[in-house]
């Protein structure tokens, strides 16, 4: 039973961290039909820049843990909005060359961080809290998990808010739905297409960061490898769900966690099944309406 | 009523949809006021006509919008400049709701609710329901309501009664009919009782080209050369023109109903 717990609230934890950046993978994608492969970028770049800024605050303090996550959410938006105003929109639908600008980027980027900050991970600390546990019905859950579950329940709020109450938000539903249709009522959807770029940016930014702790390390690779997930996600949710991405995270996430512990480690192999039952059973994902 | 400068001037105007030209040197223009008919058989380039003055599909040629050119510009700042734009098909937006869909509409900060909120009492009342779960008809109020949401200095519209009883095909003739006192339209329409109730001119496309051009009844009086040019006839002498609390369309069922068995057009017995 506790073992049960402790893989079920280590699933959503991980969970949690799929979602941070497959939420704005899916949005991205699902207004303006890019496979953002740069994205992972963001995140590492969030995560190295957060570590920066904590090592020269004091160690293990909360107040240093806060300010490395702002930092990252401020610099994968930044970078984000870059990318999208420099490298996206002077190639405006044209999809290929889009994708294959964020996989140039994404690779050169890898390159760059590893001349900056080696390829060695580098450990970060956090604040004692988070190598605590919790007893919860007899598991012991480590605190990291509670705090990245936290995490992404805000941002997935603060979307849902920013979606339904704004009328950016209405720009960006849609736009999903018939982008061509928004600009024939005479709204510049670009702005928009910017605006989700940063939103994701600061989503995977803060992803970056929270994903240093929970590993307990920074690396160029770190965005790479929750890349690779969080496209698996955002495919199973359906592209442009923003509640397929949560619901996917979570069932991703936990299966792997079991099928690490009970089917010998053959997590990732599980989660790829299951894109494939779910590509052949509904190619559209979960909550999709465009394959 | 001499006729003024034309709100809209196309002239040599060239369309493709994937490499394939869809329109081909199309000239015409759109007087300052009442209702230009778009007519054509099926297939003929009437709605890439109109995609194409928007930039919503990839063209060349003039373009002159109140004497301005547009033809450079993107979508919506052409839109911007004051044109309403209700597509075949409709195209609300399924997944947000009625309030929603009128709303992203609005471009001004002044919107202009006072003629939605009167011929649209029905949607208005739906304004918490999703579009997607109107019916056809309603769809189509919507699409209307849509661009009426603001002042514009001109209206394209496409096909607003395709696929619609004969009872709604009235509905949204006498809502177009009251926009187009106050607003030029650009409209295509394959019902000819509805163009003969509304327009005034006439322009006939056929193979992504102008092939008649001038007043709407002179046309449709002839019902030889409407057969010739649109492969119907225009026999509805019973319908008067104007508001009629008949309905204009439906005084014919079958000979003068479009070509092409538009198989969504519904029709009663
Ligand atoms: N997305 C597209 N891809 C390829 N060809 C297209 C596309 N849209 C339209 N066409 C072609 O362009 C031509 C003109 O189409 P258009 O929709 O403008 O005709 P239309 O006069 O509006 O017809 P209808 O009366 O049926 O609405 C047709 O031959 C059509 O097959
Ligand atoms: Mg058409």
């Amino acid at each position: 039973m506790s073992t049960v717990l402790l893989l079920l609230i280590t699933g959503l934890g991980l969970g949690a961290l799929y979602f941070l950046v497959a939420s704005g993978l899916s949005l991205i994608y699902g207004l303006m039909g890019v496979l953002n492969f740069a994205h992972g970028s963001f995140l590492t770049l969030g995560a190295f820049l957060g570590w920066e800024v904590a090592r020269r605050m004091p160690d293990g303090s909360w107040l240093t843990f806060g300010v490395s996550i702002l930092v990252g959410a401020v610099v994968g938006a930044t970078v984000a909005t870059l990318t999208e105003l420099l490298l996206i929109r002077p190639l405006y639908l044209r999809h290929i060359e889009q994708v294959l600008v964020t996989v140039g980027l994404s690779l050169a980027t890898v390159a760059l961080f590893e001349g900056i900050w080696g390829v060695d991970p580098i450990y970060v600390v956090g604040p004692e809290w988070l190598n605590d546990t919790t007893d919860i019905a007899g598991a012991l859950i480590p605190n990291d998990r509670f705090v990245l579950i936290a995490a992404a329940v805000i941002v997935l709020l603060g979307l849902v808010v920013f979606l339904k109450r704004t009328r950016y938000g209405l720009i960006i539903r849609a736009g999903v739905e018939n982008r061509a249709m928004v600009t024939a009522l005479g709204v510049d959807v670009r702005r928009a297409f910017t605006l989700v770029f940063a939103i994701g940016g600061a989503a995977a930014g803060i992803g970056g960061v929270l994903a240093s702790h929970y590993f307990g390390y920074v690396s160029p690779l770190i965005g790479g490898s929750l890349l690779i997930f969080a496209f698996i996600v955002t495919v199973i949710g359906g592209l442009g769900s923003l509640t397929g991405a949560a619901i996917a995270s979570v069932v991703v996430a936990v299966l792997q966690q079991f099928a690490n512990f009970y089917l010998g480690g053959t997590g990732d192999f599980m989660v790829v099944a299951l894109l494939a039952v779910v590509l052949l059973v509904k190619p559209t994902g979960l909550l999709g309406s465009k394959a | 009523m001499n006729a003024p400068d034309p709100i809209l001037r196309v002239a040599g105007l060239s369309a493709s949809i994937d490499g394939q030209q869809v329109v081909e040197q199309v000239d015409f223009e759109v007087p300052a006021t009442g209702v230009t008919a778009v007519l054509g058989r099926n297939g003929v380039g009437k709605t890439s006509t109109l995609k194409a003055v928007l930039g919503l599909i990839s063209r060349s040629g003039v373009v002159e919008f109140d004497g301005a050119r547009i033809d450079g510009e993107p979508t919506h700042r052409i839109v911007q400049r004051g044109i309403g734009y209700v597509p075949e098909d409709r195209e609300v937006f399924a997944s947000l709701t009625v309030a929603e869909n009128l709303r992203l509409a609005e471009r001004g900060t002044t919107p202009n609710r006072g003629m939605v909120d009167e011929l649209f009492p029905d949607l208005i009342a739906r304004s918490a329901q999703r579009a997607g779960s109107l019916s056809g008809g309603q769809q189509q109020m919507l699409s209307l309501a849509r661009v009426l949401m603001n002042d514009n200095r001109l209206l394209m519209v496409d096909e607003p009664t395709k696929g619609l009883a004969p009872r709604i095909v009235t509905e949204v003739a006498a809502a177009l009919e009251r926009a187009a006192a106050v607003t030029p339209v650009l409209l295509v329409e394959q019902n000819l009782p509805v163009v003969r109730r509304l327009a005034h001119t006439v322009v006939v496309i056929e193979g992504g080209r102008v092939i008649h051009a001038g007043p709407a009844a002179e046309l449709l009086d002839d019902d030889e050369r409407t057969q010739q040019l649109l492969g119907v006839h225009s026999t509805d002498h019973g319908a008067p023109r104007g508001g009629t609390d008949h309905g204009a369309p439906k005084g014919d069922t079958d000979r003068s109903a479009p070509t092409g068995a538009d198989e969504s057009r519904e029709e009663t017995p």
